[in-house]
């Protein structure tokens, strides 16, 4: 019974009371006072009349009842009401006001409630407008920074004190593949990724004390200090970093982390030290010559000199000359090959040229063919001016002779025989049908300003030409009674190769970037004791010829990605076909997919499994069954001499803990129940991903279970292993 | 008594040079075509004073200074080093190593004379 209702109840009954109380004790008095033939007399009366005042009692009663359980309605109850709904009100409900009734006050004092409550909304949604708009905000700035950062051409790379990596950009991804030890493996993976360590990379001493440094300037007041140091990598590359530090959002000085920007200054250092060297060796052997020429000159001046004297000194001169010649020429010859590097030149697909060229001559109304392009190339050019060279050209035949279809093509230029440089080069042709031109017409047009349309430009193709170190003439093909421009252009050099796998992969913009990273510290508490929501995991599959290790089966592929503070990390991943060096039986073809030829000429577990090793590095393993998968890699610990020691979590197991009710733990059963979409299964990397969706909705559920560290995951899986083997 | 030189340089151009300037001067004139043959020359012949090439194939023009100062017997050798090593850190090297005297090519015979002259007499 709720107290309202006694409350109304004790109302509702109390005059009842009061009235018999009244009329008894008024009775009795009255009673009192009466002689005993008053007595007689009124209790006669009261026999025949008692029951008019029990009525008129009962009425009253009645009466009092209806007044005071309406006072009580419209004062107590709805005062009560009120209070409730206010209440509540409080705790957040301001989605309804709250229902005005009962007396005036009451209800004038609903109303000021109402008009609080309304105030409140309007603020609450006012904030949350504003809460969003800023976290929307911060999103934009950071989608904008990881944007910057990605499409820099310098390498960034931010760490927190700890030397763990926090962002990192598509160029530094690139730089640390070029010095991983096994490229073609882990593709750098192993040393770039999130929260992994910058000091597999550089000596931790040296990022030491290049902060150091800088703290030390600070300390002096130097408002932005920077540090700079080279180093040789383990794979004997020159890094040059610029250190920045990053202060704490809060100030007061504090370093937070801080930010290196890496140059890979190998073949910079390499021209620079070639070009010294011939510029040394030029000054030396030329004084040496002159010192030569000027003895013998001096003795040629000599009077007494005799005829066979005179004739060595001045075959001395002739020498010499000679010898001074030669050097001048072969200085020509390789300061030609370096000019390449003056002029700031991009790396470009050649057929991305071909391409951007055929869509501005086709928007000049030139019908293009470009069927003969070789998709290997890579240019180093200035593609802005040597497509206003090309269009200007497409132009003036358009204009002078007429032309109206025009072919590109692009080839690598064969290397002649005693042609020795260095730069190998590509040809860009621009070929029509029809009238050949004058050798005068020719030069004209390569060497007057360029025009195209409306734009005009103070260089003539030349220009251009020389920019590029490049050669241009105009050829005829009698054959096909066509004529054509060719332009002899350089190509990008070995270390280009690299950028060619980057722009592959920058289509949908990887997340580069972690700064709740900052927060972390290098703990020092075990790896049991630490919060599974913030280790950093490999989580993995393979795919074998079978499913006994002892008994000869091998791994044929692995696939692995990565999880960091409690993302996935999909773009941090590692996939690899991995030679058997034997069969590979049919009846799991149809499950892996994997053909024997496939795996023909790639790498064996001998150097897949060290690269793997590398890459999960620092971090808790975790597969899907791993018992399975963890025996495969266990019996190859000796012949690879990698062992796997760190921790190893089940996804099968924490399944069976987190929801011990279903009796399905299978990959696919769990990924269903937790909502995770699976894609390109039985692909080792695809497996992968699945898993580590499915681990990190494990987690959260483990957590509402109380089950917080990486300790009590791993003993609660303990248990239910015990459990099943029990079973 | 005439000086005896050594002429130590693996360049046939300027020897022919320097050997007819030494010889018209006055001076017994020997050759030496690489650092190893100085040195042998130098211990066989005793010459009091060795135009000294740095760049030469084996024993460099420094080699051979270090080793003559080495040599208590040698010691006296004066030794001018002609180079085209011209930079201020091959001089700075050459006098360290225990070089006498300097020259940088390309020089003028008459300074060459001098300079030989020179430290002849203030031997």
């Amino acid at each position: 019974m709720k107290a309202s209702d006694k409350g109304r109840i004790a109302a509702l009954v109390a005059p009842g009371v009061l009235i018999a109380l009244f009329a008894m004790g008024g009775g009795a008095w009255l009673w009192t006072t009466l002689e005993p033939a008053e007595r007689d007399t009124i209790g006669g009366v009261l026999q025949t009349r008692g029951m008019l005042l029990v009525v008129v009692g009962l009425a009253l009663w009645g009466l009092a009842s209806w007044a005071l359980n309406h006072l009580y309605a419209q004062h107590v109850t709805a005062a009560a009401r009120l209070l409730e709904q206010a209440r509540s009100r409080v705790n957040g409900d301001v989605a309804h006001p709250v229902e005005p009734a009962g007396a005036s006050a009451v209800r004038g004092l609903a109303e000021t409630v109402n008009a609080l409550v309304e105030q409140r909304r309007r603020l609450d949604s006012e904030m949350a407008v504003k809460v969003a708009e800023a976290a929307r905000h911060i999103d934009q700035e950071r989608q904008r920074l990881a944007a910057l950062m990605s499409e820099l051409t310098q390498a960034v790379v931010v760490c927190n004190l700890d030397g763990r990596i926090l962002l990192y950009n598509n160029r530094a991804r690139m730089q640390f593949k070029a010095l991983s030890s096994a490229p073609e493996l882990a593709g750098g993976a192993e040393l770039i990724g999130l929260g992994r360590s910058i000091y597999s990379v550089f000596e931790r001493r040296l990022v030491a004390h290049a902060l150091e440094n800088i703290q030390q300037r600070l300390q002096r007041g130097a408002a932005h200090p920077a540090a700079q140091f080279v180093t040789t990598t383990r794979s004997g590359q020159l890094l040059r970093a610029m250190m920045t530090p990053v202060h704490a959002a809060e100030g007061g000085g504090q370093i937070h982390g801080f930010v290196l920007m890496l140059d890979n200054i190998t073949r910079e250092f390499e021209q620079d030290s070639a070009r010294d060297a011939l510029l040394h060796g030029f000054t030396e052997g030329t004084r040496a010559a002159l010192g030569n020429l000027q003895a013998a000159v001096e003795m040629l001046e000599m009077p007494d000199l005799d005829h066979a004297m005179r004739e060595r000194f001045q075959a001395v001169v002739r020498d010499e000359v000679q010898g001074m010649g030669r050097r001048l020429a072969e200085l020509d010859k390789r300061g030609a090959q370096d000019l390449s590097t003056r002029w700031p030149l991009e790396d470009m697909l050649g057929a991305d040229l071909v391409a951007a060229a055929q869509r501005r001559l086709e928007g000049a109304g030139l019908r293009v063919a470009a069927d003969e392009v070789d998709r290997t190339l890579w240019l180093k050019i200035d593609s802005f001016s040597l497509l206003m060279a090309v269009a200007s050209l497409a132009q003036r035949l358009a204009d002078e002779y007429e032309v109206k279809r025009i072919e590109l093509r692009l080839s690598a230029a064969p290397a002649r025989d005693g042609d020795d440089r260095a730069v190998p080069r590509a040809h860009l042709d621009l070929l029509w049908v029809g009238r050949a031109m004058s050798t005068e017409t020719v030069i004209g047009w390569e060497t007057e300003p360029m025009r195209t349309g409306s734009e005009s430009s103070a260089m003539s193709v030349r220009d251009v030409v020389q920019r590029h170190g490049a050669e241009f003439w105009f050829e005829r093909e009698r054959v096909r009674q066509a004529a054509f421009f060719r332009f002899l252009l350089p190509l990008a050099g070995a270390q280009q190769a690299l950028d060619a796998d980057t722009f592959v992969r920058s289509e949908n913009r990887p997340e580069y970037y972690d700064f709740d990273l900052f927060a972390q510290t290098e703990s020092s508490r075990a790896l049991d004791e630490r919060p599974l929501a913030e280790l950093s995991y490999t989580v993995f599959d393979t795919e074998t010829t079978g499913l006994n290790p002892s008994e000869g089966d091998e791994i044929i592929q692995i696939g692995a990605t990565r999880i960091v503070a409690g993302k996935l990390r999909r773009h941090e991943c590692f996939e690899q076909l991995v030679d058997p060096q034997r069969d590979i039986p049919a009846v799991g073809i149809p499950i892996h997919g994997i053909e024997p030829h496939m795996v023909r000429g790639q790498p064996t577990i001998d150097t897949v499994l060290p690269a793997f090793h590398a890459f999960a590095q620092d971090t808790v393993l975790v597969a899907h069954n791993a018992a399975f998968d963890m025996r495969f890699l266990q019996l190859k610990e000796q012949r690879t001499g990698v062992r796997f020691d760190q921790p190893v979590l089940d996804t099968l197991l924490l399944s069976a803990v987190a929801q011990p009710n279903q009796e399905l733990h299978s990959l696919e059963a769990i990924a269903q129940r937790l909502g995770v979409t699976v894609i390109g299964r039985h692909t080792a990397l695809g497996d992968a991903i699945v898993t580590a969706e499915v681990f990190v909705k494990l987690v959260s559920l483990l957590q509402s279970q109380g089950i917080r560290t990486l300790g009590q995951a791993r003993e609660a899986a303990q248990k239910t292993l015990y459990a099943r083997l029990q079973y | 008594m005439t000086h005896r030189i050594l002429i130590a340089d693996d360049e046939p151009n300027i020897v022919v040079s320097l050997e007819y300037l030494m010889k018209r001067a006055g001076y017994e004139v020997l050759i030496a075509r690489d650092g190893q043959e100085a040195i042998d020359t130098i211990r066989r012949e005793r010459p009091q004073l060795v135009l000294l090439d740095v760049m030469m194939p084996g024993k460099t023009g420094f080699d051979v200074c270090q080793e003559l100062r080495a040599d208590e017997a040698l010691n006296g050798t004066l030794v001018l080093m002609l180079t085209a090593k011209g930079r201020a850190t091959d001089i700075e090297k050459g006098l360290g190593v225990g070089a006498d005297a300097y020259m940088t090519k390309p020089f003028s015979t008459k300074d060459l004379l001098a300079k030989v002259a020179e430290m002849l007499a203030a031997r």
